[in-house]
C-alpha cells in the first residue's frame, strides 16, 4: 500500500513538473504556437512547425532579438478546433507567451481569436479565410493570402483571355467552401458568369460525375477548382481522362510540388494563382521579393532536402513579422508589439510585400499573387 | 441509497470542492472543465454500455446536435440560452427514441450500427449546411445567460460543471439502485431470464438510450457556450469512439469508472505534450497496456486491489 502511495505521489510530482517545466528564464522572448502538425491538415502544419523551429534556432544562434533569445513553444492541435482553443489558453495562461504565431486552419484560428482578444495578446494567424481579419480584430493578424484574392486573380486572368463563363468545382472542406463563396461574390463584381457550381468530397477518389456534368453543360469556357490536398489531384486526373480541354484553373491551395508530382502529366497546362515563392528563380532581379524567397528556399532545401511549399512560407512570414515588430518596439510589451505589427510597412516576405494598417491586418495586395502555369512538370510565370 | 455508494460520491464532492485550490490558472481550470463535460457524457453513456449492455457509436453526434442547437438558436435567432438548451435536448431525445424504438426490439448489436450511421449523418449535415452551421469552419456561440446572470470565465464554469457532474453521478447511482436499475442489470446479465420474469427489456433499453443521448445533448449545449466557438469536429465519429474509450478505460458498469476514465483521458494528452512528436504513440501504449493488464478497466481493478473482499 505504502509503495503504491509513493508511486502515485511520484507520478503526480512528475506531472506537475511537466506542466511547470516551461516556466523559467524571464529574459527570454516567448513565442507560442499551436499548429496542425498531425491530422488531416498536417501537410500544412508540419512544414509550418519545421520552419518555426528552424528559424527560431537560426535567430538564437545569431544572438537573438535585441540580445534576448527566443523560446518557442509549439503544440499540436491535430486540426481540432476545440484542442486548438485549449492550447491557445495554455499558451496564454500557463506558458505566458509574449506573442502567438500559429493556427494552421481557419477553424483553429477562429477558436483562438476570442481568447487572444480577451487576453490582449498579439496573434498572427497562418490560416487562409477572410473572416480572420474581416472585420478587423484589434489583436489578430494573418500572413496568408485570402481565398478572395485567389478568386480575384483568376477572374482577372479570365478577362485577359477574353473568357466570361466559368464552371466552378469546389471541395466540401472549409477551404473549398469559403473559396466557393468568395468566388461567387467576386464573379458577380467582375462580370463573370458562373454557369456550373459543382461540389466534390475531400476524400472522393472519383470526380468524373461532376466533371461530366460540367463538360455537358456546353456553356463553360473555363473550369475553376477550389480544394486542398489530394482532392485537386483526383480532379485534375479525371479531367484529363475525360479528355476535357477547357482551360483548367486551381485555387492557391495546390501550390506545392507534391501536386505536380501526384497529378503527373495531367497537371500540364493547369493555371493557378501562387506566391512568388514557388517561382523564385523566375522572378526578375528587380523584384524585391527575389532575394528573400531565394534565401528562404535555399535554407529550407539545405535543411529538409525538399522544396518549400507556400505554407512553409506563411510560417516564416508570421515569425518574421513578430520578430521585426519586437525589434522595433524594443520590448515585449504586448500593446507596443501589437502597435508595431500594425505599423508594418513594406516588409518583403515569401507571400509578398506586407503593408498593414488599422483597417488591414493582412497587408497583402493583389500584386502578391502571380499567375503561374504548370509546364513540363514545373511552375512557369504566366503573367 | 446505501452508504457504500454514498461514500465515493462524498469523496467526489470533496475533490471537486478542493480542486480549484490546486488549479492556479485558467488553463488548468479549463482542462478540469473539459474533463468535467466529458465525465458527464460518460456517466450517461456508461448507463447504456455498462448496465444495459448496448454500445452507442454516435454519442458525439448527440453532443454535437445539442451544441449546434444552442449555437444556432441563441446566436442566430436570439433565443434565451436555457430555452435553446431544452429545445435541443427534447429534439435529441425524440431522435434517439425514434432510432432506438424499432431497433432495440432486435437482438444483438444493431443499436451500435444504427448509432454509427446516425452519428455520421449528423456530422455530415453539420458540415454541409454551411448557411446554418457555418460549415467545417464552425461558428461562434454567445455566452450562457439566465435571468440576468451571465456565465462567463473559467471559475464560474468550473462550479457549474462540478455541480452538474455531482448531480449526474448522484442520479446515475440512484437509477442503478432503483427497480429500473435492477431490471437493467438483469437485461445485461441474462436477457431471456429477465424477459421470463416480465421485465420489458426493450422498453428499458430504449429509456436508457434516450436518457444518455439527452445527457450528451445538454452537455454539448453547455460546452458550446463555454468554448464560445464550435466546429463539426465536436460531432465527429472519432469523438464517439473517444467517449466509448473513456467508459471502457475507466471501467464499464462503474459510474465512478466513467468519471475517472473521462478525467484521465482528458488530462493525459495535455501531460504527454512533453513527448512532442511521440505523443500519440505514448498515449496509445498507455491505453493498450491498461487494457491488457486491467481488462475490467481502471476503477474496478484498482478497487478490487485495495479492498479485495468487497464487491463494487
Amino acid at each position: 500500500m505504502l509503495k503504491r502511495i509513493v508511486g502515485v505521489l511520484a507520478t503526480a510530482t512528475a506531472a506537475v513538473g511537466l506542466l511547470a517545466g516551461t516556466a523559467s528564464a524571464a529574459d527570454l522572448i516567448r513565442i507560442g504556437s499551436f499548429l496542425s502538425a498531425t491530422g488531416p491538415a498536417s501537410f500544412l502544419g508540419d512544414p509550418e512547425k519545421k520552419v518555426l523551429e528552424l528559424y527560431v534556432d537560426k535567430i538564437n544562434r545569431d544572438g537573438g532579438i535585441n540580445g534576448r533569445k527566443i523560446e518557442l513553444i509549439v503544440y499540436d492541435d491535430g486540426a481540432d478546433a476545440a484542442k486548438a482553443g485549449s492550447f491557445a489558453k495554455r499558451l496564454i495562461e500557463s506558458d505566458k507567451v509574449d506573442v502567438i504565431v500559429g493556427g494552421t486552419t481557419t477553424a483553429a484560428t477562429m477558436a483562438a481569436v476570442p481568447l487572444a482578444e480577451r487576453a490582449e495578446i498579439p496573434f498572427i494567424s497562418l490560416a487562409g479565410a477572410v473572416v480572420i481579419v474581416e472585420p478587423v480584430k484589434k489583436w489578430v493578424f494573418k500572413t496568408p493570402h485570402t481565398d478572395r484574392m485567389a478568386a480575384e486573380k483568376v477572374m482577372l486572368d479570365l478577362k485577359k483571355r477574353g473568357l466570361s463563363k466559368l464552371a466552378l468545382l469546389s471541395e466540401d472542406s472549409g477551404f473549398g467552401k469559403s473559396g466557393r463563396e468568395e468566388t461567387l461574390k467576386v464573379a458577380k463584381e467582375r462580370g463573370i458568369e458562373i454557369v456550373a457550381d459543382e461540389i466534390y468530397g475531400a476524400k472522393d477518389n472519383d470526380v468524373t460525375a461532376q466533371l461530366t456534368k460540367i463538360r455537358n453543360n456546353g456553356q463553360a469556357q473555363a473550369v475553376l477548382v477550389f480544394g486542398l490536398g489530394q482532392g485537386p489531384v483526383v480532379v485534375t486526373r479525371n479531367y484529363r481522362q475525360l479528355g476535357m480541354s477547357l482551360p483548367l484553373y486551381h485555387g492557391h491551395g495546390v501550390a506545392s510540388k507534391d501536386f505536380i508530382k501526384l497529378a503527373g502529366g495531367a497537371a500540364e497546362g493547369v493555371r493557378l494563382p501562387a506566391a512568388g515563392l514557388v517561382v523564385a528563380e523566375q522572378l526578375s532581379n528587380a523584384d524585391p521579393q527575389k532575394k528573400v524567397v531565394m534565401a528562404f528556399t535555399e535554407t529550407y532545401q539545405k535543411q529538409f532536402q525538399a522544396e518549400p511549399s507556400t505554407f512553409a512560407g506563411h510560417a516564416y512570414d508570421g515569425l518574421m513579422l513578430a520578430v521585426e515588430a519586437i525589434k522595433r518596439a524594443g520590448t515585449t510589451d504586448k500593446a507596443k508589439v501589437r502597435d508595431e505589427i500594425e505599423k508594418t510597412k513594406g516588409y518583403v516576405g515569401t507571400g509578398g510585400t506586407v503593408t498593414m494598417s488599422a483597417t488591414d491586418h493582412m497587408g497583402l495586395g493583389l500584386d502578391a499573387f502571380h499567375m503561374v502555369e504548370i509546364k513540363q512538370g514545373n511552375w512557369q510565370l504566366a503573367d | 441509497m446505501s452508504s457504500h455508494r454514498l461514500a465515493p460520491l462524498a469523496v467526489l464532492a470533496v475533490v471537486a470542492a478542493l480542486l480549484p485550490l490546486a488549479l492556479t490558472n485558467n488553463f488548468l481550470l479549463n482542462i478540469a472543465i473539459v474533463a468535467g463535460f466529458n465525465a458527464i457524457v460518460c456517466v450517461g453513456l456508461n448507463l447504456l454500455i455498462g448496465f444495459a449492455g448496448q454500445i452507442s457509436l454516435g454519442h458525439a453526434g448527440f453532443f454535437g446536435l445539442g451544441a449546434y442547437a444552442s449555437a444556432v438558436l441563441v446566436s442566430t435567432y436570439g433565443w434565451p440560452p436555457l430555452a435553446a438548451l431544452l429545445a435541443g435536448a427534447v429534439a435529441v431525445g425524440l431522435l434517439a427514441f425514434a432510432v432506438a424504438k424499432p431497433i432495440l426490439r432486435l437482438k444483438g448489436h444493431y443499436l451500435a450500427m444504427a448509432t454509427l450511421g446516425i452519428g455520421i449523418i449528423i456530422s455530415i449535415v453539420l458540415k454541409t449546411e454551411t448557411k446554418i452551421t457555418g460549415g467545417p469552419d464552425g461558428m461562434p456561440v454567445d455566452s450562457f445567460a439566465v435571468l440576468g446572470f451571465q456565465a462567463y470565465g473559467e471559475k464560474v464554469w468550473y462550479w457549474i460543471v462540478a455541480g452538474l457532474l455531482l448531480v449526474a453521478v448522484w442520479a446515475a447511482l440512484n437509477l442503478i439502485d432503483s427497480p429500473a436499475g435492477r431490471a437493467l442489470r438483469a437485461v445485461h446479465g441474462a436477457e431471456v431470464a429477465a424477459e421470463t420474469l416480465g421485465v420489458d427489456t426493450a422498453g428499458y433499453k430504449v429509456m436508457v438510450f434516450v436518457l444518455s443521448a439527452v445527457m450528451a445533448s445538454i452537455t454539448g449545449s453547455l460546452s458550446a457556450h463555454y468554448l464560445g466557438f464550435i466546429t463539426p469536429s465536436a460531432s465527429d465519429f472519432f469523438r464517439s469512439i473517444e467517449l466509448v474509450t473513456m467508459v471502457v478505460f475507466g471501467g464499464m458498469a462503474s459510474t465512478f469508472g466513467a468519471v475517472v476514465g473521462a478525467v484521465v483521458l482528458t488530462v493525459l494528452p495535455q501531460l504527454l505534450t512533453a513527448f512532442q512528436d511521440y505523443e500519440a504513440m505514448v498515449l496509445g501504449a498507455i491505453l493498450m497496456l491498461t487494457m491488457v493488464f486491467m481488462p475490467k478497466g481502471l476503477v474496478p481493478t484498482l478497487s478490487a486491489l485495495i479492498a479485495p473482499r468487497r464487491r463494487v
